[in-house]
């Protein structure tokens, strides 16, 4: 079986997802264009040599919808001969992007692949692509179907994680985001959005809150408190987890990600495909793996998920350097770090979607690329990327410097 | 001009028609073959005679209709029974699809006919009858506090299968729709308007005339639904509205069901399913629907229990047929505590003078003060008015002197459970009081005939165990003492159905019937817990199991402390062995040691704070010998642990003689300490599941947890005959 090796990896910045955010005014499809564009230019790449395009998007609807990773390419003008495909699995859509571009590198059927995502959270709207697993009787009551929030805040419940602990992460995690673009941490990996004139949209995320600290957290209410007593939600909780007696809601907007803009994209290829493009491979795909997991804390995979794709790749997690865990909400990292008792100090070391936000399709292309350019930066060789996804499911993959 | 039976059909000078339903020798208008074949041919009268313009459907009775004969869709089921044995369960299926469906498709015949119909609707209006209104093109309803409308099918375990999911979520907001489907609530005229299920309100002898004037005003033969750019009141399913009520719709159907309840689930799929169709359609997938809820086996118990043997033991089926009307008018209540003083209330509420007698004036009217502060409650509440206040308080009596009671035909003491208290109130009581006078007795330990050996006169000795609250509690139970005659029976029974409450007959035993299964839940309560499974856990399978509360819930109620006295005043009478060691160590260390007697003190299983939601104590687990991970534990196990503990308990009782109808049981279970009611009570639980099987449950669980899961002989038997509760006692009868 051929290596997949990674060639190179780009993001935007991420824009706050609302009408206020810089991004707000770039279609979803510009915001893929230009990180498909930064790949061409960074590397010199003769887009004729890339055989497919895969792009996670979770709500692929109007302007995203019909297959936007084709509509890219070809405004990338990557050539009528690039296709292109959209992909959807939540949360992880666009590490899955990166697996499935790099299985097609692995099966020996493709030279040159390139992974992603892509969302434009503040013009299409997180849910409007709908879907039965909430709505559909036969589907969300069978399978206790909770908003995401509803399920962080069980987490926290279940494995006795206090609104100070969840609160504690978040403070961590808008530190080291801040720190990590002080030292120039993401350089290498985020390429400005640009306006059809050249100027700067944006260069930066704009979603962090460097000054977080206890206090300010402390002062916002736990948001899913209606919700899960209206909404029937922590009955719904309770009915799948019978050991608690009440859910405590913890979590608010300060310690959940960030709702924002953003698409990313990843250079795979084989050995051969990439000397034929003249290019340097900086990591290799180790393994990957997808799971299917408890329905009710929905966002517990990561731990099945990774021990799954260490166990694929013949490792343990003592063979891992670097944890890279999307933070949905600060109780998936904090259950996931108890899960695998992990050194905390090893996992998103630069902060993660709690301080700089989740573009959901985007996200697991864009944490791949920033624990990379970690890796290289501190000399590390291994790092293990992973995320929580709706409705109940982990991805994770593992990468090696080479 | 065409003439029916169950129909009066006139039509006017105008060329409208006027069906007044009223069928001969029935005191209510009840759908059954007959009336809908009539219907139908109602309806093709009206369509094809061009001189008809429309048609009014009224009632000739003082109520429209209750709705379908439910009898009727019982013998469905059976037909389909028989007919899957003949020829197969595909033909079978097929036959009661369509037989069940055909009131839906009759009345989409009236919907479509052509021709413009109205309902004029006067008295209760309910369940099918209220989909046949909701079928009309327009719908008055008189302003008479008598008239209700509703589709209470929910209660049976059925839901409305012949239009009424689809018209009603097609009429009003998806959320509101599913709330009034869920509950079956019988709604008044105004609030029906508002809700949009009614278009008018009128004075009743208008009715009839508002509707054909909307006729003569040209009201259209179309439904609003049937035509051209008709919006659903929330959008469609899939829609930004959507998403605000469906995730949330499915998940309060499972906080308020624990998905226990078909009926319930299936409203929700024919309506999440219909609102993405035509009409047409839309029934078809209700009628599919409807026809799984009427197969299965918790309409049927439903039904059974909660219907048909509630009416009838409502009815009197219990009482001896030949004493006479018994003719009460005066009740003395003998100890004006909570119990007594509530027991008054529902006397004086259903219109007797009562004599309410304690130590000293000060505690009688501090009981009579009782009535006052629930009268102001209803008052508060609308449902009551000051002089409704007055006129009860009136006739209650509160006194001191036991020579106040010498005229009243029945008297209740409920005054403190020790039996020398109680021997001394019946010599203090029946020194007073009339040779033809009822003395019973509410108490809920000690045995009646024990107490009627303090009496002179053990023939008119009785039991009126109520139940607490006694203003909610539905059951009363009716105890036998050895010697209790037909008469005090009787006077009993009359007193019971005055009072609007359900009553069980029960035979004479520690505990009687409700209390033995109650104690049963609570003591497996406590054994989980000293096992170490996990509080919350025990508690919400309680909750899943189909129960109120959980049983540390419970226990925390009925009070801590009280069940400790409850298991030492057993083991002193009946010896070590009539009681669980552990469960005494258990109560003994709460009560005991950390002085938590239950909600009483504020201190029980649970915390109770000042403000906030009650909470498990967090020092329970520390009371716990082991802790079990919850990951390891079968919650399917839990919870049938706590339903086969008292379903057991009442096959003992019928084993023993003290349950002898097991309508009562059923029934006694469900409103005396709501027994899973989905199950149709503790007895049918054992039936619909089979004798044979559930003792091979039993045993099992015998196995793993003690001999308190061993089958009584009774049960063996019926595991070895193949009979049921319900079957025997038609034998028994029969014989």
């Amino acid at each position: 079986m051929p290596d997949a090796y990674i060639y190179d990896a780009v993001r935007t910045p991420r824009g706050r997802g609302k009408p206020d955010g810089s991004l707000h005014e770039v279609p979803a499809v510009d915001l893929a264009v230009t990180t498909l564009d930064a790949v061409r230019k960074r590397n010199d790449l003769d887009p004729m040599l890339v055989e497919d395009v895969v792009l996670g998007c979770v709500d692929p609807v109007g302007e995203a919808g019909g297959d936007i990773a084709r509509a890219a390419a070809l405004k990338a003008g990557f050539g009528k001969e690039v296709p292109g495909v959209q992909i959807n699995r939540f949360c992880a859509s666009g590490l899955d992007a990166v697996n499935l571009a790099a299985a097609q590198v692995m099966s020996g059927m493709k030279d040159l692949t390139i992974g992603g995502g892509v969302e434009s959270m503040s013009r299409i709207g997180m849910g409007a692509s709908g879907g039965a697993w909430p709505v559909d009787p036969g589907i969300a009551i069978a399978n206790y179907f909770l908003p995401q929030g509803i399920s962080a805040d069980l987490i926290a419940t279940k494995y006795g994680f206090s609104r100070d602990d969840v609160d504690a992460y978040a403070v961590e995690s808008q530190k080291r985001a801040a720190k990590a673009w002080d030292d120039g941490r993401f350089k290498n990996s985020v390429v400005p959005v640009k306006d059809i004139n050249g100027l700067t949209i944006l260069a930066k995320d704009e979603h962090m809150r460097p000054g977080t600290d206890m206090q300010s957290l402390g002062q916002l209410k736990a948001a899913f408190v209606q919700m899960g007593e209206m909404g029937g939600f922590d009955a719904v909780a309770i009915a799948a987890h019978p050991d608690v007696e009440y859910v405590n809601h913890v979590h608010h907007a300060g310690n959940s990600s960030g709702i924002v803009d953003g698409a990313s994209a990843v250079l795979l290829g084989s050995k051969e495909g990439g000397e034929k493009a003249g290019l340097k491979p900086r990591a290799r795909i180790k393994g990957f793996a997808s799971i299917g997991s408890d329905l009710a804390l929905m966002l517990t995979g990561p731990i099945d998920v990774s021990e799954l794709a260490l166990r694929k790749a013949g490792m343990t997690k003592d063979d891992i350097d670097l944890f890279e865990i999307n933070e949905a909400f600060s109780a998936v990292v904090l259950r996931y770090i108890q899960a695998l008792d992990l050194d905390p100090a090893k996992v998103n070391v630069n902060g993660g979607a709690i301080a700089m936000g989740h573009p959901l399709g985007a996200t697991g292309a864009m944490i791949l690329g920033t624990v990379l350019d970690e890796l290289e930066r501190s000399g590390k060789q291994t790092a293990l990327i992973t995320l929580c996804v709706a409705a109940g499911m982990g991805t994770a993959a593992i990468i090696e410097r080479v | 001009m065409t003439t029916f039976t169950n129909f009066r059909f006139d039509v006017d000078g105008d060329g409208i028609a006027l069906a007044t339903w009223d069928t001969p020798d029935r005191s209510m208008n009840v759908i059954t073959p007959e009336v809908m074949e009539e219907l139908a041919h109602l309806v093709d009268t009206v369509a094809v005679d061009e001189a008809i313009k429309g048609c009014v459907i009224t009632s000739g009775k003082d109520a429209f209709s209750g709705g379908a004969d439910l009898t009727m869709l019982q013998g469905l089921s059976a037909q389909y029974a028989k007919l899957a044995k003949e020829k197969g369960e595909e033909e079978a299926m097929s036959f009661f699809y369509e037989e069940s469906r055909k009131l839906s498709l009759l009345y989409r015949r009236l919907e479509t006919c052509g021709k413009p119909f109205a309902a004029a609707v006067h008295g209760v209006c309910l369940g099918g009858a209220f989909e046949l209104a909701l079928a009309c093109h327009f719908r008055v309803l008189s302003d008479a506090d008598a008239t209700r409308v509703g589709l209470p099918e929910i209660k049976v375990g059925l839901f409305p299968g012949a239009g009424g999911t689809q018209r009603v979520a097609r009429l009003m907001q998806t959320g509101d729709a599913l709330q009034m489907l869920f509950k079956g609530e019988q709604i008044r005229s105004l609030m029906a308007r508002n809700m949009g299920l009614a278009h008018a309100v009128a004075p009743r002898d208008q009715i009839v005339q508002a509707a054909k004037d909307w006729i003569k005003q040209g009201g259209s033969a179309v439904a609003s639904w049937d035509q051209k750019g008709f919006k659903l009141p929330s959008n469609k399913v899939y829609s930004a509205a959507g998403m605000q009520i469906w995730p949330a719709a499915n998940a309060i159907y499972r906080r308020e069901t624990q998905d226990n309840y078909p009926a319930a689930y299936a409203i929700l799929e024919a309506v999440y399913q219909g609102l993405q169709l035509p009409m047409d359609l839309a029934l078809k997938v209700e009628s599919r629907w409807f026809a799984k809820i009427l197969r299965s086996k918790e309409a049927a118990a439903m039904i059974r229990t909660l219907f048909i043997s509630m009416q009838e033991l409502n009815k009197g089926a219990r009482r001896p047929k030949d004493v006479p009307q018994t003719k009460l008018k005066k009740v003395g209540v003998v100890g004006a505590g909570f119990m007594g003083a509530s027991v008054a209330y529902v006397t004086a509420n259903a219109g007797f003078e009562v004599v309410l007698v304690d130590r000293d004036v000060e505690a009688a009217e501090k009981g009579k003060a009782h009535s006052h502060k629930l009268m102001s409650d209803q008052i508060m509440k609308g449902r009551a008015k000051t002089a409704d206040r007055d006129e009860l308080l009136a006739r209650i009596t509160a006194s001191a002197d036991y020579a106040d009671l010498y005229d009243c035909d029945l008297v209740i003491e409920a005054v403190f459970e020790d039996p020398k208290v109680k021997a001394e109130v019946v010599q203090k009581v029946e020194a007073v009081i009339r040779l033809d006078c009822i003395f019973a007795s509410n108490t809920s330990t000690l045995p009646i005939s024990g107490l009627a050996k303090n009496s002179k006169n053990p023939v008119q000795f009785i039991g009126i165990h109520f139940f607490s609250p006694v203003e909610k509690m539905m059951l009363v139970e009716v105890i036998m003492g050895k010697e209790t005659g037909d008469k005090a029976l009787a006077t009993a029974l009359d007193y019971v159905r005055a009072i609007k409450k359900t009553p069980i007959v029960v035979n004479d035993s520690r505990g009687f019937f409700a209390n033995r299964c109650v104690l049963a839940y609570i003591l497996e309560g406590h054994l989980m817990f000293v096992e170490g499974v996990p509080p919350a856990m025990i508690e919400n399978a309680g909750k899943q199991a189909g129960m109120p509360v959980g049983p540390l819930s419970l226990n925390d109620e009925v009070g801590v402390d009280l069940g400790l006295k409850i298991l030492k005043a057993t083991k002193a009478q009946l010896g070590d062995a009539a009681i669980v060691p552990e469960q005494e160590q258990l109560l003994a260390r709460l009560v005991e040691q950390e002085g938590r007697q239950g909600r009483k003190n504020r201190k029980g299983f649970y915390d109770y704070p000042e403000a906030g939601p009650k909470r498990l104590w967090p020092g329970l687990t520390a009371l716990q010998p082991k802790h079990l991970e919850a990951e390891f534990l079968d919650m399917q196990e839990l919870k049938r642990r706590l339903l086969v503990t008292q379903a057991l308990e009442a096959a003992r009782t019928v084993e023993e003689g003290v349950i002898t109808d097991p309508r009562e049981a059923d029934v006694g279970s469900i409103l005396g300490f709501g027994f899973a009611p989905f199950t149709g009570g503790a007895l049918s639980y054992i039936d619909f599941m089979g004798a044979k099987n559930f003792v091979a449950l039993c045993k099992e669980l015998q196995a793993k947890h003690g001999d308190r899961f061993a089958p009584p002989r009774i049960l063996h038997e019926m595991a070895a005959s193949g009979e049921t509760f319900y079957g025997r006692a038609k034998d028994k009868k029969a014989a």
